[in-house]
């Protein structure tokens, strides 16, 4: 039996830098920064008073009663997947539901449902906590909503990776579609952690930029002034289509998902693999089972989150898998822009490299101003045409517990 | 102490935050269950938002006879004139 193909028909995003596709995709290619002062109170404690904040409040999207029944990490998950449901068309159309699923992952779950919960447990005592408290902050909740939504009666996953989770989902889905499980998966990732504990927690382990400048500069991926990540939340949805069902309704196909690579570098709870291995077996793996060589990628949307040691590693796996096409390869970091969405930065950049190949052009990378001299990419800093004919990219994320997973798209 | 429809008013302000219901529709001889569709985690929102209103006690027991909105008023106001 041939293998099944899988395509991407849907597309649904709300981010520090756009409350939808469209608007984002703009601001992608503007190079404009998502990162902001944080207003709260509570971040004049803390050592790190930005991040990167929905441009558009999911309240604002959301009906009232919907939207306080909801944790805010599945807030954003049900915009995208709204937004990515009434893209694909398949609202209208007659669909096995049995043979629909949800991939979506988050990497921390309802953080700030459970927190808030504490603190009402703590100052008002047992009575006043919510009796939807668990269903709110169940790391399930964002894809146990959407299978509601849209009415998936097949598998309904939260993969959970860290900051790789959002690759997870899709990788995950392309699973069940391949396998017969499944003919449509909405895949993604979310996260909703700009809260003080989280914060506290990602600055005291040195993870976060402590740059006081102009937040939009803080986040500069391969640049010497780099010192840390900053944080962002959002979300972002794919729909995954089995190439047969969507041809057969006529459906607009963005990109073909060719393949995935997941791997685990069994070295460092937190650090990555200084060399690289882990993230460079999970490409090698991507590559072989998307059947594409190395001189297929020509562009790919980096994990590169800003930190001083994870962009030189990722630079490192990029020339040891694609060796001299890496010389031709045009990449880019969304986060430059977006901050770090934990688990919805994988999903958030498949659709920025989905868009990539469909509209042949890579965003840039914003805040590059010296490039490390141990980094040696073509890095886009303004917006790069990509070729012609049948192109492939790739879209990297690695996460605490030593996750690396890489998703691979070819142009349709 | 606040009168009847006073206490009809105000728990139902709670009901439409918690469910979305119109306040309006929120009278005496309204079934939560029956006519008003407040399912049981919701009725349980709705009960903890009204004892910190009122300053009640509402114990879970006590929940089970409320099938109207005019079996909580009453139990309100009779809580209330116990204090």
């Amino acid at each position: 039996m041939s293998r099944r193909r899988v395509v991407v028909t849907g597309l649904g995003t709300t981010n520090p830098v756009g409350g939808d596709v469209a608007s984002t995709w703009e601001a992608l290619l503007a190079g404009r920064s998502g990162i902001r002062h944080l207003t709260e109170d509570w971040a004049e404690e803390l050592p790190v008073k930005i991040a990167g904040r929905v441009a558009v409040e999911p309240t604002e999207v959301l009906e009232r009663v919907k939207a306080r029944r909801l944790d805010r990490s599945a807030q954003f998950a049900m915009v995208a997947a709204m937004e990515a449901w009434a893209d694909s068309g398949l609202a209208d159309v007659e669909l096995d539901h049995d043979r629909l699923g949800v991939a979506m992952a988050s990497g921390i779950g309802g953080v700030t449902t459970l927190l808030a919960n504490y603190d009402a447990l703590k100052e008002k005592g047992p009575r006043r906590v919510s009796p939807l408290a668990v269903p709110m902050l169940m790391p399930n909740a964002p894809a146990a909503n959407i299978s509601l939504y849209v009415g998936a009666r097949a598998a309904v996953n939260t993969p959970v990776s860290a900051c790789a989770s959002g690759n997870e989902g899709i990788a995950l889905a392309l699973d069940q579609i391949r396998l017969n499980r499944a003919d449509i998966v909405l895949a993604g990732g979310t996260e909703a952690a700009i809260h003080p504990l989280p914060m506290a927690a990602f600055a005291n382990m040195m993870a976060l930029s402590k740059n006081e400048g102009d937040p939009t500069t803080v986040s500069r991926p391969w640049d010497t002034g780099r010192d840390g990540f900053v944080l962002g939340e959002g979300a972002g949805v794919l729909v995954l289509e089995l190439l047969e069902h969507a041809q057969a309704r006529g459906a607009r196909i963005y990109a073909e998902l060719l393949g995935a690579g997941i791997t685990a570098d069994a070295h460092d709870i937190a650090q990555p693999d200084p060399a690289g291995r882990g993230g460079a077996r999970a490409i090698v793996r991507a590559l072989a089972e998307s059947e594409i060589s190395a001189s297929d990628v020509v562009h790919i949307n980096a994990h590169a989150t800003s930190t001083p040691q994870g962009d030189i590693a990722e630079g490192l796996m990029i020339h040891a898998t694609l060796g001299a096409q890496a010389d031709n390869v045009v990449v880019t970091s969304t986060k430059s822009m977006t901050g770090h969405l934990l688990g919805g930065a994988g999903a958030l950049e498949s659709i920025a490299t989905v868009l990539a190949l469909h509209n042949r052009v890579s965003p840039p990378t914003i805040n590059l101003d010296n490039l490390d001299p141990l980094v040696e990419l073509d890095i886009a800093t303004k917006p790069r045409d990509l070729p012609l004919g049948d192109i492939a990219a790739l879209n990297n994320s690695f996460g605490f517990g030593g996750a690396n997973v890489a998703v691979a798209f070819g142009s349709f | 102490m606040a009168s009847t429809e006073e206490i009809r008013a105000d728990l139902a302000e709670i009901v439409n935050e918690v469910t979305g219901i119109d306040a309006d529709d929120v009278q005496l001889d309204k079934s939560f269950t029956d006519d008003l569709d407040v399912d049981s985690l919701s009725m349980v929102e709705v009960v903890v938002a009204a004892e910190e209103k009122f300053d009640v006690r509402i114990p879970d027991d006590a929940v089970k006879g409320l099938k109207t909105v005019g079996d909580a008023v009453s139990y309100i106001e009779k809580a209330q004139a116990a204090v």
